[in-house]
């Protein structure tokens, strides 16, 4: 593998093909948890977890496993990863995953973890595959964090309101409240916020898209700048 | 042909025995973890209404379970909590349930010293419209603080509710359904320890039933 395919790989996860705004796949967890940046960050790392994983293992075991029952058992590593994850959350940031909930363990039905285990990581090599969930789980965290970002400063007028949830003590004084006595929007803390949110993020980017398209002389490709905005 | 589906069946049986396998070890390794966890939290919220300086038993462990469907809001049993002090009943601490909230039940915590007074009373967990219901969380208001002191003849059984019924007590610009709920709730278990006080601290530990200083 040469370095120009994973600049590749790394350019597809985080941007040309990121799992939330481009595949639009795990929405349910994407719009039900991104109300603050801390939910955000919670899932997202854990998701992006689960999707190196995932696609180390499933890199690892592609030439045992046979097309018949490749669904199955990709399935069975999925379950079991992430169950490993919800008990090792259970222990080590008990609060955080009290209000994660549900949607630590319903990791295993977002389709992009199993999206990626088929169409990359049963066809290439554990560095490559390793690579590709990486940037795949930061593309996917970081659509949550910026929603959820723009959700809490929006609904709450905060940002990072309870951190010490993952960073303990410490967490607490990162909390910035950017309007004082802010009375909330509500719409942005409920659901429809978050579509809403979601449509602008994927509004902006397509937009993005278009203008670097529309600018006709090849700027040696900018690198991805600002896929991490 | 046969041999290569029983070859196929027995990769597929292998990986399930490694999943298993490997959920079995995880689950070994955080077990105890993850009860003391449970543990820390539902002491450090018992804590938070009745100080640890006023009991000395052992809170999650010294605890009943009771039922009654129109005083604690389920038909399933209800755990309580006892407070004690060298062996003296102190406070009891009942988990009822609002099942009136403007979204579906209210899971409550209401601490009443053996006096019939309220130690306090939390929000475990609701479902309440964000921005509006959910000032009933200590997270995005004091509310639920306000119920401190208060017993049944404190304020009276007409005092009881919320101010837009004619009671004492504040509903919140928006919500008068959720702040309703509660408020019945707390004087639901009120009652029910006014009928059932003595039986409650009886079980494991002697109790002499005598008045006696909650301090």
């Amino acid at each position: 593998m040469t370095q120009i395919s994973y600049a590749n790989i790394a350019r597809d996860g985080l941007w040309n093909n990121n799992p939330a705004l481009v595949q639009i796949l795990g929405l349910c967890p994407l719009l039900a948890v991104s109300n603050t940046v801390i939910n955000g960050l919670g899932l997202g790392l854990a998701t992006l977890l689960t999707l190196v994983l995932s696609n180390v293992t499933v890199s690892l075991i592609r030439n045992i496993v046979r097309s018949e029952i490749r669904i199955p058992v990709f399935v069975l590593v999925i379950a079991s990863i992430v169950t490993a994850i919800e008990l090792a959350m259970n222990a080590y940031f008990h609060e955080l995953y009290k209000i994660l909930g549900i949607f630590i363990p319903l990791i295993v039905t977002n389709c992009a973890i199993i999206a990626r285990a088929e169409a990359f990581a049963s066809k290439n090599a554990v560095v490559p595959s390793f690579v590709d969930g990486f940037t795949m789980g930061l593309g996917f965290t970081a659509v949550l964090v910026t929603l959820g970002a723009m959700r809490e400063a929006l609904g709450q007028g905060t940002l990072f309101a309870h951190a010490n949830l993952m960073f303990g003590e410490i967490g607490s004084m990162m909390k910035i409240t950017l309007v004082d006595n802010y009375h909330g929007f509500l719409l942005a803390i409920l659901p429809p916020g978050a579509f809403i949110g979601l449509g602008m993020l994927i509004a902006i980017k397509n937009t993005i898209d278009a203008r670097r398209k529309s600018r006709t002389v090849p700027v040696a490709l900018p690198a991805d700048a600002g896929a991490t905005a | 042909m046969i041999r290569y589906m029983l070859v196929t069946a027995i990769l597929l049986g292998i990986f399930a025995i490694a999943g298993t396998g490997m959920v079995a070890y995880t689950f070994d390794k955080t077990d105890e973890r993850i009860a003391d966890n449970e543990r820390e939290a539902l002491l450090e919220s018992l804590h938070a209404i009745v100080p640890p300086a006023l009991h000395d038993n052992d809170l999650p462990a010294d605890a009943i379970t009771v039922t009654s469907k129109e005083l604690l809001g389920s038909a399933k049993p209800v755990t309580v909590y006892r407070a004690r002090k060298d062996g003296q009943p102190v406070a009891a601490i009942f988990t009822p349930i609002a099942p009136d909230g403007y979204n579906g039940a209210i899971k409550l915590l209401v601490a009443i010293s053996y006096q019939g007074d309220i130690f306090g009373v939390r929000v475990i967990s609701h479902h309440e419209t964000p921005g509006l219901g959910d000032a009933i969380d200590t997270d995005k208001s004091d509310w639920v603080k306000d119920f401190k002191g208060h017993s049944l003849g404190n304020p009276g059984e007409l005092g009881w509710h919320v101010k837009r019924d004619g009671g004492d007590f504040d509903q919140f610009t928006g919500a008068t359904i959720t702040p309703r709920a509660v408020v019945k709730a707390v004087y639901n278990s009120l009652q029910y320890f006014k009928l059932h006080k003595d039986e409650l601290f009886v079980s494991n530990t002697t109790t002499s039933g005598e008045e006696h200083d909650a301090n």
